[in-house]
C-alpha cells in the first residue's frame, strides 16, 4: 500500500489553512493583524494559500507604534502592494503627537499606549469580530495554554481561567455582539518550524533578519540599532558598526540584535539549530516583571 | 540536534523538513514524575534554552517543590495563579524535536476534577504515555486515565513504569505492574499497548536504554516515540470531504475547500454531494503549490467539479458507494465540560465538522464512573461527568461511528445562552429502529399548563352524538389500509358522524413536509399525527388514521399520547405477496435498490399482537361493518 503521510511542516500548514478558512466562513468581519515580523510573513502566506486562486477575503492591519524600524515599514508597503492585499494602518495619533516613545516614557508605558491601546481602539473602530495573530505557543510559558480560538469579552479581556474547551479540530465560533475571538493559526509552530518553512516556501522577510553591518549601541547589555535621529544623542554617538541580525522585530529601541554571520536563510536555520538562548531574550518588554506577558495578554496585548 | 554536522546544510535541512509529527498525551501527576519525564525529553533534545534553564534553577530554589533538584514542573507550568497554587490547571502544549520526528506534547494534570482537560488533550493525540510510580503500581488514577484514553480513541498507549530506581530496577516488580495493567486494559479497546520501565529522574531508559535494566530488551522511551508507526492510524478508506468554504473568485472558478476528514480523493473520481445526493466528477484538486492528482487526510485542499451543482458550507462530498450515516438521531458518549450542569430540556447548538445545527437530548441512558467504570442511572450530567445519551438534531448530520472515524464521529455542544462549549461527544452509532426504539412521548418532561375551554367534553358528545376517538389502521404498504380508511370515513359520514381522516401522503405533503424516511423522522411524523388526533378527540371528533406504523413501540407511544381508552388499533393483515401485487411500483423500486427503509423488506414490520380488530384485505364491506359495529359497542358511535 502506498504510504499517505505528510511532513510535519505540511501537516502544520494544513492545520493553519483549515483554521484560517474556518474564520473566513464563520465570522462577519475578520482581520489579520500584521506585525511585519517573520511569523506574520508565514501567516500571510498561509492565508494566500488558503484562498488560492481567490483573493484573501479579509484585510491586513498593522498597528504602527511609530517606532518601528524604517526597513519594516518599507517592506510592509511593498509586500502589500505587490501581493494585492488590503492594508489598514492604524496608530495612536493623540499619543504620537504628544510625543510618547520608549526613550522618554519607558518601555512599559510606550507598549501600553502605542501598541495595546492603539490595537484596542482600532479593533473597536473597524468593529472586527475576529482577529488573527501570529503568536506561537512555544514563545512564552503563558502562551502554552492559550487556545487557538481565544475568546475575548467586549473589553477585549482574556480570562485564562475561563477558556473554552477546544477539542479535535472543531472550533467554537459563537460570540455575542461586541465580543470577539483572537485566532492563532500558527499556535503549534516552533521558531525553528517558522524558519524552515520560510526556507522551504521561499517567503520574503524583512532584510533585518539577515546579518549585515549596522550602527549598534550597547545599552543595558542589549544591542540596539540606531535607526533614526530620535535616538538620544548621547547614545547615538557611541554607535559602532557591527555585523548583527535580529531574531525578532518590534520597536527599534526595544529590540535587541544578536551578533551573527548568518546572511542567508540556510545559515539562519543552522544558527537556530545550535542556538542556546530563547528568542525572547532579545525582547526588552519581557523583563518588566515576572508573569509580565500574561499581564499584557489579560490587558489585550497579544 | 545535530550540532557538529559536517554534512551539507542544504541536504540536512531538506531531510529535516520531511520529518513527520507525533502528537502525544502524558497522563499522570507530578508525583509520578510526569513533569520530570517531559522536562528531560525536552532537555535532552535541547529544547530548553540556557536562559530558560537559568530562570528554572533560580525559580527551583525560590518556589520549587523538588528540594535541591531542578523542578521541571516550573518549566511546564505557565500561568501565575497556578504557580502560586503549585498545580497545573489546564492543558499546556510543549514542543520538541529530534532528528527523526517533531513532537507535540499535550500536558494535562492528573487530578480527578480535571477530566475535562485530559479529554481535551487526548482529542488530538496519536499516542498516550500513562505514568505509574513503580513503588505504588496501578492505582485508581491509572485506570481513570486509561479509560479516558480509550474513550477518546487513542490507538497507542505506553505504560511508563517510572521510579524503577526506587525498586532496585526489579524485573519482578515491573512484571507485576504490567500484569495488573494488562488485566485492566483488556476490557478496553486499545489496539497497541507497550510497557517501558524507566527512571525519569535518573535518566534510565528515557533517551538511552539503561545498563541498570539489563533484563529489559525493548526500546527506550524516546526511541519508541521516534519509531512508533502512526501514519496508518488515519482512515484512508471512507472519503469524507466536509465542505468548509466555497471559493468563487470569478465567474469561471467555483472551488470547494475542505480539510479532508478521511479517505483519498482523486482527480476524476465520481463523488456524491450530501444531502442532495447529486453526483459529479472531480475535475481538479487545486492548491497554491500546483494541482494534485490525489489528496488525503489531513490535507486542506480545494476541488472543482465537472457539473454546476449548488454546494454550500456544511455539505459533504463522498464516494457514492460508501455513504456515512445521514440521520437526525444518534447515540453518543458525552463528556460534560461546563461548570453549569446539563439542563436536559434545553436545546443546544451542535457543531459537527463544518455543520452547526440545534440538538436536544432524547434519553440519558447512564453515567459512567471514571474510576470504577460502573454505570448508574442519572437525570443529567455535571462537570467532568461522562454519560451515554441519545441526541436528536434539527438538521440531519453526516456521520460515522467515532471508533471508525475520529473526524466524522466527534462533535461539540455549545450553550445557547453563554456560548460556552459545554459538552463534547463521540458518536457510537445511529439509532436503529429495532433494539433502540424511538422515544416520542415526553412523560417526564415538564408539563405545560393548558387553557381550559368553555365547552365540556360532554357538551361536544351531546351535540355530535358521538365520543371523540381514534381508529388507527396499521399494515404493510399495499395492504389496503387506505381503501379501508376511505370506505370507513364514507360510511360514518353517511351516518352523520363527524370524522377527520389522516393518511401518509396527506400528512407527508404538508404537516411533515421536511421529514425524511429515517426511523427517527418516521417516529416524529407519527408523533405529530398523534398530537393532532388528541386535540380533535378532545373536542369530540372521530379520527381515522391510516399509517404503516411498523414499530410496535412507536404504536404504543402513539396510543399513550392519544389516550389508550379512545385508541382503537386495526391491523390490516395482508401477506407480502398480496401487497406486492397490489402496489408493484414501490416494491420494484426497492428491488432495484433505488429506495430503502421499506417496512417488511429491509426494515422490520412488527405484527401487532394486541390489535383490537384484525382485517383481511379481501372483504372490504365486512371490514367496514366490523369496525362500525365495534364503535357502537364501545359507545363511541351512538
Amino acid at each position: 500500500m502506498q504510504e499517505y503521510s505528510l511532513s510535519h511542516l505540511k501537516e502544520l500548514e494544513a492545520e493553519a489553512i483549515h483554521i484560517i478558512r474556518e474564520v473566513a466562513a464563520e465570522f462577519q468581519n475578520p482581520v489579520m493583524l500584521y506585525s511585519i515580523g517573520k511569523d506574520s510573513s508565514v501567516m500571510v502566506r498561509l492565508a494566500e494559500k488558503a484562498f488560492y486562486p481567490g483573493k484573501v477575503p479579509f484585510p491586513l492591519m498593522h498597528i504602527d507604534s511609530k517606532w518601528k524600524f524604517k526597513e519594516m515599514i518599507e517592506f510592509r508597503d511593498s509586500y502589500a502592494r505587490d501581493n494585492n492585499w488590503d492594508l489598514i494602518v492604524e496608530y495612536n495619533k493623540e499619543a504620537f503627537e504628544a510625543g510618547v516613545g520608549p526613550f522618554t516614557h519607558g518601555s512599559k508605558v510606550h507598549t501600553d499606549i502605542m501598541k495595546t491601546q492603539a490595537l484596542l481602539a482600532a479593533l473597536d473602530k473597524h468593529k472586527f469580530d475576529a482577529a488573527f495573530g501570529g503568536a506561537r505557543r512555544d514563545e512564552e510559558k503563558s502562551r502554552a495554554k492559550e487556545r487557538i480560538f481565544s475568546f475575548r469579552d467586549k473589553f477585549h479581556q482574556w480570562d485564562p481561567k475561563n477558556q473554552r474547551p477546544e477539542l479535535w479540530d472543531i472550533y467554537n465560533t459563537k460570540v455575542h455582539k461586541g465580543e470577539s475571538i483572537r485566532v492563532f493559526p500558527i499556535s503549534n509552530w516552533t521558531e525553528l518550524d517558522i524558519w524552515q518553512y520560510i526556507r522551504l516556501e521561499n517567503i520574503p522577510i524583512v532584510p533585518l533578519y539577515y546579518a549585515k553591518e549596522r550602527p549598534i549601541v550597547e545599552y543595558n547589555g542589549t544591542l540596539i540599532m540606531v535607526d533614526d535621529e530620535r535616538m538620544p544623542q548621547e547614545l547615538a554617538q557611541k554607535a559602532t558598526m557591527r555585523k548583527v541580525r535580529f531574531r525578532t522585530l518590534g520597536c527599534y529601541p526595544l529590540t535587541g540584535a544578536i551578533e551573527s554571520e548568518a546572511d542567508t536563510i540556510e545559515k539562519i536555520v543552522e544558527e537556530m539549530m545550535t542556538v542556546t538562548v530563547s528568542e525572547r531574550t532579545t525582547r526588552v518588554i519581557d523583563f518588566d516583571q515576572d508573569g509580565s506577558m500574561e499581564q499584557k495578554k489579560r490587558e489585550g496585548y497579544f | 540536534m545535530n550540532t557538529n554536522s559536517k554534512i551539507d546544510i542544504h541536504e540536512f535541512l531538506n531531510r529535516d523538513e520531511k520529518k513527520d509529527l507525533l502528537r502525544l498525551l502524558t497522563c499522570g501527576s507530578v508525583d509520578d514524575g510526569k513533569s520530570t519525564l517531559i522536562g528531560r525529553l525536552m532537555f535532552d533534545s535541547k529544547m530548553i534554552y540556557e536562559d530558560q534553564l537559568a530562570a528554572l534553577e533560580r525559580d527551583s530554589k525560590r518556589i520549587g517543590h523538588a528540594g535541591e533538584e531542578i523542578d521541571y514542573a516550573l518549566l511546564l507550568d505557565g500561568l501565575k495563579a497556578e504557580r502560586e497554587q503549585g498545580i497545573t490547571i489546564d492543558v499546556a502544549y510543549r514542543y520538541f524535536s529530534t532528528n527523526k520526528r517533531k513532537f507535540i506534547i499535550a500536558d494535562t494534570p492528573g487530578h480527578e476534577q480535571y477530566t475535562r482537560n485530559m479529554v481535551t488533550g487526548a482529542s488530538t493525540a496519536n499516542l498516550a504515555i500513562v505514568l505509574v510510580d513503580a513503588t505504588k503500581g496501578v492505582i485508581t488514577q491509572t485506570r481513570r486515565h486509561t479509560f479516558l484514553v480509550s474513550l477518546l480513541g487513542i490507538k497507542h498507549v505506553v505504560l511508563a513504569v517510572n521510579k524503577m530506581d526506587l525498586v532496585d530496577f526489579s524485573e519482578q516488580r515491573f512484571n507485576e505492574i504490567c500484569s495488573q495493567y494488562k488485566q485492566f486494559v483488556s476490557q478496553l479497546d486499545i489496539p497497541d499497548v507497550q510497557y517501558i520501565p524507566l527512571s525519569a529522574l535518573k535518566g534510565d531508559n528515557v533517551v538511552e536504554t539503561s545498563e541498570r535494566l539489563p533484563w529489559y530488551e525493548g526500546k527506550s522511551m524516546l526511541h519508541f516515540l521516534e519509531t512508533v508507526h502512526i501514519s496508518s492510524d488515519r482512515n484512508f478508506e471512507d472519503l469524507r470531504y466536509p465542505v468548509q468554504f466555497v471559493s468563487r473568485p470569478d465567474r469561471d472558478f467555483r472551488g470547494f475547500c475542505a480539510k479532508i476528514a478521511s479517505g483519498i480523493i482523486k482527480k476524476g473520481d465520481t463523488i456524491m454531494v450530501l444531502p442532495s445526493r447529486k453526483t459529479s466528477t472531480i475535475t481538479s484538486i487545486v492548491t497554491y503549490d500546483g494541482e494534485l492528482e490525489q489528496a488525503f487526510p489531513p490535507q486542506s485542499v480545494t476541488i472543482t467539479l465537472a457539473h454546476e451543482i449548488d454546494i454550500s458550507r456544511g455539505e459533504m462530498l463522498v464516494h457514492p458507494d460508501n455513504l456515512p450515516h445521514i440521520e437526525r438521531q444518534f447515540e453518543a458518549m458525552l463528556v460534560w465540560m461546563d461548570e453549569k450542569p446539563m439542563n436536559p430540556n434545553t436545546q443546544f447548538y451542535i457543531k459537527h465538522n463544518t455543520n452547526t445545527t440545534k440538538a436536544r437530548f432524547d434519553t440519558i441512558r447512564y453515567k459512567v464512573d471514571v474510576n470504577t467504570l460502573e454505570k448508574s442511572d442519572i437525570t443529567h450530567l455535571e462537570l467532568n461527568e461522562i454519560g451515554r445519551v441519545v441526541i436528536t438534531t434539527v438538521k440531519p448530520l453526516f456521520f460515522d461511528a467515532y471508533k471508525k472515524n475520529r473526524n466524522t464521529g466527534s462533535f461539540v455542544l455549545i450553550d445557547p445562552v453563554s456560548h460556552n462549549t459545554c459538552a463534547v461527544g463521540m458518536i457510537i452509532d445511529k439509532i436503529h429502529a429495532d433494539g433502540l426504539p424511538q422515544r416520542i412521548t415526553d412523560a417526564d418532561k415538564q408539563k405545560i399548563d393548558t387553557g381550559i375551554g368553555l365547552i365540556s367534553q360532554q357538551e361536544y358528545e351531546n351535540r355530535y352524538n358521538q365520543k371523540g376517538a381514534t381508529i388507527w389502521i396499521t399494515g404493510l404498504h399495499g395492504s389496503g389500509k387506505n381503501q379501508l380508511a376511505y370506505s370507513l370515513e364514507r360510511q360514518l359520514f353517511n351516518q352523520d358522524a363527524i370524522v377527520v381522516l389522516f393518511d401518509g401522503s396527506t400528512v407527508r405533503s404538508g404537516l411533515s413536509k421536511e421529514l425524511d424516511y429515517s426511523p427517527a423522522d418516521r417516529a416524529e411524523n407519527l408523533r405529530r399525527v398523534a398530537e393532532v388526533c388528541k386535540v380533535l378527540n378532545d373536542q369530540g371528533i372521530i379520527t381515522i388514521c391510516s399509517f404503516i406504523s411498523a414499530d410496535d413501540s412507536v404504536r404504543k407511544q402513539v396510543s399513550s399520547i392519544i389516550g389508550a381508552e379512545r385508541f382503537t388499533l386495526v391491523y390490516m393483515d395482508a401477506d407480502l405477496d398480496y401487497c406486492k401485487n397490489n402496489k408493484p411500483e414501490l416494491y420494484s423500486l426497492i428491488e432495484q435498490g433505488k429506495i430503502d427503509n421499506l417496512p417488511g423488506i429491509d426494515c422490520a414490520y412488527d405484527i401487532p399482537t394486541s390489535a383490537d380488530i384484525v382485517c383481511k384485505p379481501h372483504d372490504l364491506e365486512d371490514n367496514v361493518q366490523k369496525i362500525i359495529h365495534y364503535l357502537i359497542e364501545k359507545g363511541i358511535k351512538k
